[in-house]
């Protein structure tokens, strides 16, 4: 890509009209990701109406801005309240607490909205420079290696994130069986319904993450069993809070390369997507840290790693959906109607015939996430407050948020029932110390995982070595089998020679 | 402390407004009304359902929310729009499967579940291969897959689908046995054109509109329709007659439902809205551009539509052998 398409895309963008538009829209996007149960697709589909009066860059621009920042601020309430914002805050959220246990509520969000903008701009400077290659490499997979990275998530959140395994598995079986509630995917029979038809459709997720999360801390604290963030020290007015974030990114620098180069690749695969990456993004980086006996305990690595994954996968989302028409996500699809109603019809000939309209769409990318940190970082001195409220009025709240949040999802008191029994799950799986995210996690990658197992073993005619026949998916195989045999040929080796346990343990 | 109490106030009124929601309708629509679609995003009618809701949006001044409810081959988001609130605030987009599933043995999504509200696209289903596929023409690829059988596999939405039904109907039709092309059960056409993309699987049976952007990409080829005459969108594919010979044209539709006993306002006043909206110069272009056509039919007409497609799909489905009945 040449100058003779930068400087006139970049003028498109530096537009005052534009500039206002990715303002507001951040604005908007970080009231809605704040609020628990409030979703970036939701957020998007309002803007729709308003995107009609507008020229195509500003109106993909409002779009980008809301969602990267919907998504970023989703990780406020995790720190703050213990409410994941998105399943993919989910994958970190405990870590993110952790951190605010310790007194460091200011130093978490920091992280995220820092982060969250670095690894969204990885994400869009991959994106203007590799859109084509990514988009014809996403093109390579099939339900084979969707599959095999379905399993992966799955196994780096059960066997590598939580300190327990056994636990972990549990946690995750439990949610991959909720997970198979409804109506089956390729016959139409109902199972495990009951004769409710409210749970034809299977069991939300969103309203199941704010029950396990929320309300089950709520309920933690009623039992006096929780811990009470501490009071941040009243603090000047103007200090940063974004102090101590510089170091992070010389303290842990591969941390944030692994995390937006992870979340660029996976967020380019359609269907997948930005949520897995967070999740394979915090396993990976406990797994090859050097510290992994701090993860869970308030560690800043992990969330680094995460945070960056999540806003890359985000930008990279948009690349088969650029390039050959076909959405990552919901957000994706949205958009892809407003790009076709302002006559910009996505595909290659969009790359050959207007490559500076193209150009200036993905550079709003960028702008949007630059502003996370202006806007993040008064979010972050407003979000302060919400720690010096007493416990007596903030709990009554939390919970009128859990009531409003499921319930605005499907318009159902069904969902609100689901949010309460889940709840009341996650307060016993927790009392007995069992690991919470696994059960969302299996909840979200379920279906998918379902679905890609049933289409490929009908291709490969229910031959399980089909799963081995593609080049990429033997690849991704092998690396399952490892993570799954690694550990335990370890664990083998470990009980027949007790003298170097320790040593090989690390 | 003031940001708060102005949280908690702002919250509580949140909650209040939403209780009130049950109340009676004074002027439909006086809030949010959600279209739920039975098939995943960026599908065919994903696309062409946001397109309508959007133009409704616009004619109501309320937001037209569209939700995703896939799964069960179509079949969750029909029995979800069959069984919601018949207040007209939650619509939703149904498709030819409605007329499918209770032959299947799958109560609860048949036509007499719903209040039809008007047709506003019908566009033939065609058969797509990738483009460095070996066959040139429909008659190549039907040589292929009955030489040999079982090795070419074809997607295209859920098993007893009605991408299936028009495969396997063709196939049926030419005297080949249907289960020489295995069928592979998909969340809709966008998965299954990944799938021919990634050569996963070698054929696709979906409508040109959907395949149309990997055909641009040079991904994938359309060898034929399954229509009585070629498509003034696509003049270039030929018909199942010419390529094969054959009569046979299964012609999917997508319309807006209700749930069954709407009020008649709401039947009225979306019915008409259709109307207006299918005359648009701006959604005409919009909707030929993606390659869907925009074939309108009011309430009544509609309603006959699928009562009669109804009757020669089960025929079909019987001789193909995906009835249960």
């Amino acid at each position: 890509m040449g100058l003779d398409v930068l400087i006139p895309a970049l003028s498109l963008v530096l537009q005052p009209q534009v500039l206002v538009v990715v303002l507001l829209a951040t604005i908007y996007g970080l009231f809605i990701g704040a609020i628990p149960g409030l979703s970036a697709t939701m957020a998007t589909a309002l803007l729709i109406p308003l995107t009609v009066y507008m020229d195509p860059v500003p109106a993909i621009a409002a779009i980008v801005a809301t969602t990267a920042m919907a998504i970023t601020a989703g990780d406020i309430p995790g720190v703050l309240l213990r409410i994941p914002g998105t399943p993919a805050s989910a994958a970190y959220v405990e870590e993110a607490y952790a951190l605010n246990l310790k007194g460091k509520a200011q130093l978490a969000m920091g992280i995220g909205i820092v982060f969250s903008a670095a690894g969204g701009l990885v994400g869009a400077i991959i994106l203007l420079v590799g859109a084509p290659i990514l988009a014809r490499a996403a093109l390579n997979f099939s339900s084979f290696e969707f599959f095999w990275l379905a399993l992966l998530g799955l196994l780096t959140s059960a066997l590598v994130s939580t300190n327990a395994p056994a636990r972990g598995l549990f946690s995750l079986c439990l949610g991959l069986l909720i997970s198979t509630v409804g109506l089956d995917v390729t016959s139409g029979q109902p199972r495990f319904t009951f004769g409710v038809i409210d749970l034809y459709g299977g069991v939300s997720f969103i309203p199941t993450m704010i029950g396990m999360f929320a309300f089950a801390e709520l309920l933690r604290g009623l039992s006096s069993a929780g811990t009470t963030p501490p009071v941040p020290e009243r603090q000047k007015l103007w200090s940063n809070p974004f102090a101590g974030v510089g170091r992070m990114f010389r303290t842990y620098p591969w941390s944030f390369v692994r995390g937006s180069g992870l979340g660029a690749a996976i967020g380019a695969l359609p269907g997948v997507g930005g949520d897995l990456a967070a999740w394979i993004a915090y396993g990976m980086s406990k797994r090859l840290s050097k510290t992994p006996e701090k993860f869970g305990t308030g560690h800043e690595e992990g969330l680094i790693e995460a945070s960056s994954s999540n806003n890359a996968g985000l930008s990279s989302a948009w690349v088969p959906a650029l390039v050959f028409g076909i959405p990552g996500d919901a957000v994706t699809a949205i958009a892809i109607g407003v790009l076709f109603m302002k006559g910009l019809n996505p595909g290659p000939q969009l790359f050959v015939d207007n490559p500076t309209m193209l150009t200036a769409v993905i550079l709003t990318f960028a702008l949007a996430n630059l502003l996370l940190i202006p806007i993040g970082f008064f979010a972050i001195k407003g979000a302060r407050h919400v720690l010096a409220v007493p416990r007596g009025l903030i709990v009554p709240t939390i919970l009128v948020f859990c009531v409003v949040g499921s319930f605005a999802i499907n318009n159902t008191v069904f969902d609100v029932g689901v949010m309460l029994a889940a709840g009341l799950v996650a307060y016993l799986m927790e009392s007995n110390r069992f690991p919470i995210a696994p059960v969302i996690l299996g909840l979200v990658l379920g279906p998918i995982l379902e679905r890609n197992f049933i289409m490929s073993m009908q291709i490969a005619d229910g031959n399980l070595l089909g799963f081995f026949g593609r080049p990429v998916s033997a690849v991704l195989g092998v690396i399952v089998c490892a993570v799954v045999l690694i550990p335990l040929i370890r664990s083998v080796l470990r009980t027949r020679s007790r003298s170097t346990a320790d040593i090989g343990a690390s | 402390m003031k940001v708060f109490k102005a949280a908690l106030a702002a919250s509580l009124l949140v909650g209040g407004s939403l209780a009130l929601t049950g109340q009676a309708l004074a002027e439909w629509p006086e809030r949010a009304v959600t279209i739920i679609v039975p098939w995943s995003a960026g599908g065919g009618t994903d696309a062409t359902a946001r397109a309508v809701a959007q133009e409704l949006e616009e004619r109501f001044g309320q937001p037209f929310n569209v939700v995703n409810r896939t799964g069960g081959g179509g079949l969750v988001g029909h029995i979800t729009i069959a069984n919601s609130a018949p207040d007209g605030y939650t619509l939703g987009v149904i498709t030819i499967e409605t007329t499918m599933f209770e032959a299947q043995g799958l109560p609860g999504a048949a036509p007499e579940n719903f209040t039809l509200l008007g047709r506003f696209n019908a566009d033939p289903i065609g058969i797509n291969v990738r483009a460095d596929a070996p066959y040139a023409t429909a008659e190549d690829l039907i040589k292929a897959v009955s030489a040999n059988p079982g090795a070419l596999k074809a997607s295209g939405a859920n098993r007893g689908g009605l991408s299936h039904l028009a495969w396997a109907g063709l196939l049926n039709t030419l005297g080949v046995d249907p289960e020489a092309s295995p069928w592979v059960a998909s969340d809709g056409s966008a998965p299954a054109m990944q799938q021919l993309a990634a050569n996963a699987i070698s054929i696709v049976s979906t409508s040109p509109a959907e395949a149309q952007s990997l055909v641009d990409a040079g991904e994938a080829k359309t060898l034929v329709v399954m229509a009585d005459e070629r498509s003034s969108l696509y003049p270039d594919i030929p018909t199942a007659g010419e390529a094969l010979g054959v009569e046979w044209s299964p012609l999917p539709f997508r319309g807006m439902a209700g749930p069954a006993e709407l009020p008649e306002e709401v039947v009225t006043k979306v019915s008409e809205a259709l109307a207006e909206i299918t005359e648009d110069e701006d959604f005409i272009t919009m909707m030929e551009s993606r390659g869907f056509s925009v074939a309108y039919q009011d309430a009544e007409t509609f309603t006959q539509t699928v009562m009669r497609s109804r009757d020669a799909l089960v025929e079909a489905m019987q001789a193909v052998g995906l009835a249960q009945q």
